[in-house]
Parts: C-alpha cells; sequence; structure tokens
C-alpha cells in the first residue's frame, strides 16, 4: 500500500469522498488514485452504484485533465463522479461571476430610444421614459417611473425581478414572456411594487413586500451586524 | 465670443422657427446683436416668418462651400438698426449639401462678430440635425403640449446629452389654457415631469403669432400680446435675468371668481 497521502479515500453517508492533493504533480496524483482505488476491493461489491465526490485543493483541473480523473474512476468499477471541486476558480470563471452578480448603479432618465444594457443587476436612479427601455441579465430596480420597457433576467432567468417607484410601463419582460399594460388600466399606482413570474408562469405586478416570500434568495445582507 | 444656441425640437411643426426668429427679435430688442441662422436647407422659411425673403442673394450652401463671403451671405432686418441678421438656408439643395464640419466653422465665425447666434434645426434627427448642433454651445427644444411631440423631444434631449453642451432647455410652445384646465391637454408639469431639464419658459397659443407671421413680423414686436410678452420674457431669461412664468389663466378668472376667492379666505 501507497504510504504518502496524495489521494486521500474517505466515505461519508452520501457516498465517497475523494480528496486529490494539489501539492505534487498531476500525474503523481493519478497513479495514486488508480492504485488506491484498485485495492479498496470492497466497492466491487456493492450493488448499487455509490457517488463520488472529488475534491482537488488549490489544483484547478483543466477538461482535458477531467476526463482522465473520470477515466479512472469510473474503470470497472461501479463508481459514480457527483462532483469535482476546487478552492479555486479561473479568473475568466470568477470575473463572469462578478459581472453576473454585480449591481451596476446608473443615475439617468432612460429617454426615448435610449437602450440601457447591463449584465447583472441594475439599480436605477432615475426614470424609464416612453420609448425607452432597460435590459438586465439580473433584476432591475428603478428608483423612480417605469413609463417605457423593462426586461429582466435577459435571456432566460425566470427567477428575475422588476422592482419600481411607479410602475407604469408600456411593456414588462422577464426570461422570455412579455406582459402588456391592458388598455383600460385605469389604476394609478402610487406605490412601490414588483413584477415577478408566477407559477402560471405569467408575469404578474404585485405588492412590494411579498417579494421577500417568493424571493428569499434577494436577501443578500451577511448577517453579522448590530 | 458670443454663444450658438441651436433651437430643435424632434418632431415638425412645433414652432421651431417661429421661436427661432422671435427670440432673436427679442434679443436684438434688447440691444443684442443676433444672426439667425436657417439650416433647414432645402425647406427654409425663417426668412419668410421674418419677412425678408425677397433680398435673399447667396445663402449658406454657397458659404459652405466658397462661392460667397460670409458678409455677403447675410441679410439685414432694417427695423433693427445694426442689430438682426439672417444666414438663410438653400431652397434648391438638401441636407446633405452641408456637412457638420463647415457647420462649425460657419458658426464659429460668426460667433466673433455677433454676441448670439440662433440656429434654426430642421425637424428629424438625420443629417441636418446633426450639422444644426455641430456648432451650438447650448440648445433649446421646442415642444407642444401633445404625446407625440413631448415623446420626439425626449429622444432628441437623450441625443443632446450626449454632445459636448450644456444641458438643453426646454420651451412648452401652443399651451391651450381651455384645454389644460378641461384634462384635455398636457400641463406644464406633466410635460417637464418627463422630460426633467431646465424649463425656459412656456408660450400660449396665441393667434397673434398667426397674424403677425402673416404680415411678416414676429409677434415679438407687439408686446401686447400673450406669445410677444412671453417670448420677450425667455430673451431676458436668456440673458440671465430671473423672471417669474406667465400665468396662463389670468383672462379666465373674472371679477366674480376673484372676489369669491377673496371672501373664502376670510372664513
Amino acid at each position: 500500500m501507497p504510504r504518502t497521502n496524495t489521494v486521500m479515500i474517505k466515505g461519508t453517508k452520501e457516498g465517497l469522498s475523494l480528496i486529490l492533493s494539489d501539492a505534487c504533480s498531476f500525474e503523481e496524483v493519478l497513479e495514486e488514485l488508480d492504485a488506491k482505488l484498485a485495492l479498496a476491493e470492497k466497492f466491487k461489491d456493492e450493488n448499487h452504484r455509490i457517488k463520488v465526490r472529488i475534491h482537488t485543493g488549490n489544483r484547478l483541473l483543466t477538461d482535458e485533465q477531467i476526463a482522465r480523473v473520470e477515466e479512472i474512476v469510473m474503470k470497472e468499477r461501479n463508481l459514480l463522479i457527483e462532483t469535482i471541486e476546487a478552492n479555486v476558480l479561473s479568473k475568466e470563471e470568477a470575473d463572469r461571476l462578478i459581472k453576473e452578480t454585480r449591481v451596476h448603479m446608473v443615475n439617468r432618465i432612460i429617454r426615448s430610444g435610449q437602450v440601457l444594457k447591463v449584465q447583472g443587476d441594475l439599480l436605477l436612479v432615475g426614470d424609464v421614459n416612453p420609448g425607452g427601455m432597460v435590459v438586465a441579465t439580473g433584476n432591475i430596480f428603478i428608483m423612480g417611473k417605469l413609463k417605457g420597457i423593462a426586461h429582466a433576467g435577459y435571456p432566460n432567468n425566470r427567477k428575475a425581478v422588476i422592482v419600481c417607484g411607479k410602475m407604469i410601463p408600456e411593456q414588462l419582460r422577464i426570461a422570455d414572456l412579455l406582459s402588456r399594460t391592458p388598455d383600460e388600466d385605469e389604476v394609478t399606482r402610487q406605490e412601490t411594487e414588483c413584477a415577478y413570474i408566477n407559477q402560471d408562469n405569467e408575469i404578474i405586478i404585485d405588492r412590494l413586500p411579498v417579494l421577500r416570500t417568493i424571493r428569499p434568495e434577494l436577501n443578500r445582507y451577511i448577517e453579522g451586524g448590530e | 465670443m458670443g454663444e450658438a444656441i441651436v433651437i430643435t425640437s424632434g418632431k415638425g411643426g412645433v414652432g421651431k422657427t417661429t421661436t427661432t426668429a422671435n427670440i432673436g427679435t427679442a434679443l436684438a430688442l434688447q440691444g443684442k446683436r443676433v444672426c439667425l441662422v436657417d439650416t433647414d436647407i432645402g425647406l427654409r422659411n425663417l426668412d419668410v416668418i421674418l419677412g425678408l425673403e425677397n433680398r435673399i442673394i447667396y445663402d449658406l450652401v454657397d458659404v459652405a462651400h466658397g462661392r460667397c463671403k460670409l458678409h455677403q451671405a447675410f441679410v439685414r432686418d432694417k427695423r433693427f438698426d445694426d442689430l438682426l441678421y439672417l444666414l438663410p438656408a438653400a431652397q434648391s439643395s438638401d441636407k446633405t449639401a452641408v456637412n457638420a464640419d463647415q457647420m462649425k466653422t460657419i458658426v464659429n465665425d460668426l460667433k466673433k462678430e455677433f454676441d448670439y447666434v440662433l440656429i434654426d434645426c430642421p425637424a428629424g434627427i438625420e443629417q441636418g440635425f446633426q450639422n444644426a448642433i455641430a456648432g451650438a454651445d447650448q440648445a433649446i427644444v421646442v415642444t407642444t403640449p401633445e404625446h407625440s411631440a413631448v415623446r420626439d423631444a425626449d429622444r432628441i434631449i437623450g441625443l443632446l446629452e450626449k454632445e459636448t453642451m450644456e444641458p438643453p432647455r426646454l420651451i412648452i410652445n401652443r399651451i391651450k389654457t381651455k384645454m389644460v384646465k378641461e384634462g384635455d391637454m398636457l400641463d406644464v408639469n406633466d410635460v417637464t415631469n418627463i422630460l426633467a431639464i431646465e424649463l425656459l419658459g412656456i408660450v400660449a397659443d396665441d393667434d397673434e403669432v398667426l397674424k403677425a407671421s402673416y404680415h411678416g413680423e414676429p409677434v415679438v414686436l407687439n408686446p401686447h400680446t400673450v406669445a410677444g410678452i412671453a417670448y420677450r420674457n425667455i430673451a431676458r431669461r436668456i440673458l440671465g435675468e430671473s423672471v417669474p412664468l406667465q400665468q396662463l389663466d389670468v383672462e379666465s378668472k373674472g371679477l366674480f371668481k376673484r372676489i369669491k376667492k377673496f371672501f373664502g379666505a376670510r372664513v
């Protein structure tokens, strides 16, 4: 049995956990992984497939490397890889995440004919005038009047919401759905409202407090202060 | 060095040319040297409103192409000693006969001689608009209290805000007090709420404007008209004076109403 700790195997309730060291070459890891799994004969007796979670520490695997790990783990064994995780992210991945979760604050009026597009959430301090349009891949928050078009969750995030101080839009769009103000809409809305996609796949406008229950994930404040 | 102000609107027929003629005349009445530039090449009519059409020899396109000197193209308004001039547009060419760089040069030359250069912009957002705003330091957006005109004004303001000039100011033209009162027309607040730019003035719908134009005299020359006073006020605001907005509903407040209000206040 190899003496090193290049590969550690732990059994958990859910299945197996493989911890691959990041302090040696990738080739060494593969070698030892193959050897240790070969020794652990008892997996073969199990009838069902065992789920495996792989953790690679501070080593980020390329697609090619992932394929080689998969090859070794799956070969002639009833193991099924569930996840492969690392402590680190590629720079591109990190940039993408930052962009998608960032709140872009814009302080101006979106006028007729203007289109404002952002990656992530949009916080607009100002109005969207008739004929103007705002588009975000995430949520849209407007501290002003929405009199034009707002498209949240572009192109396919149906969880996205639109919140604004005064909701009198020409159109609301969320992901791939669209709704238009009814022609006979005479309701003069005074308070802040939100729009979201309900279970029947319709865009509806609702009172703001509802949002806390239907989209709890919007609470990104980290508890810990007073 | 004078200042160049472009008068624009997006939508046609809201009164850009009338506004240009009247503000220009009002500034001349205040003793300023003013040059009005018509950039509506092919559809000129600033000369008609001023009653100067029969004196045009050269025009903007001739100047741009070096066919004449700038001075030769000026049409002087005899009613004002040496204060009001028109640089007319060509009637036989189209908007592409001049480009933005040529306009900039002409406007810069004019600014050296005049206190104010008022540029009358054609409707639309194409070449003619680009030419008209090219040399301007400031912009005045004219709209009427109608949804279509306000929408186009909004579009124009969006385009102007991208330019390196002072934030545009607004004139609301042809307000019909009676219709506003009956709730059939946008009021001043409705318009300023949407456009959210500084209000330079309001002008009531006044038949005197049409009459004046029929006679080839800007309405502002008659200080006894509502519109004439409005344009004089606008000119004073351009000069930096603080003039309160005209009360447009004065005429309909009869004696009886005033008395009732007076009694009401005592109760």
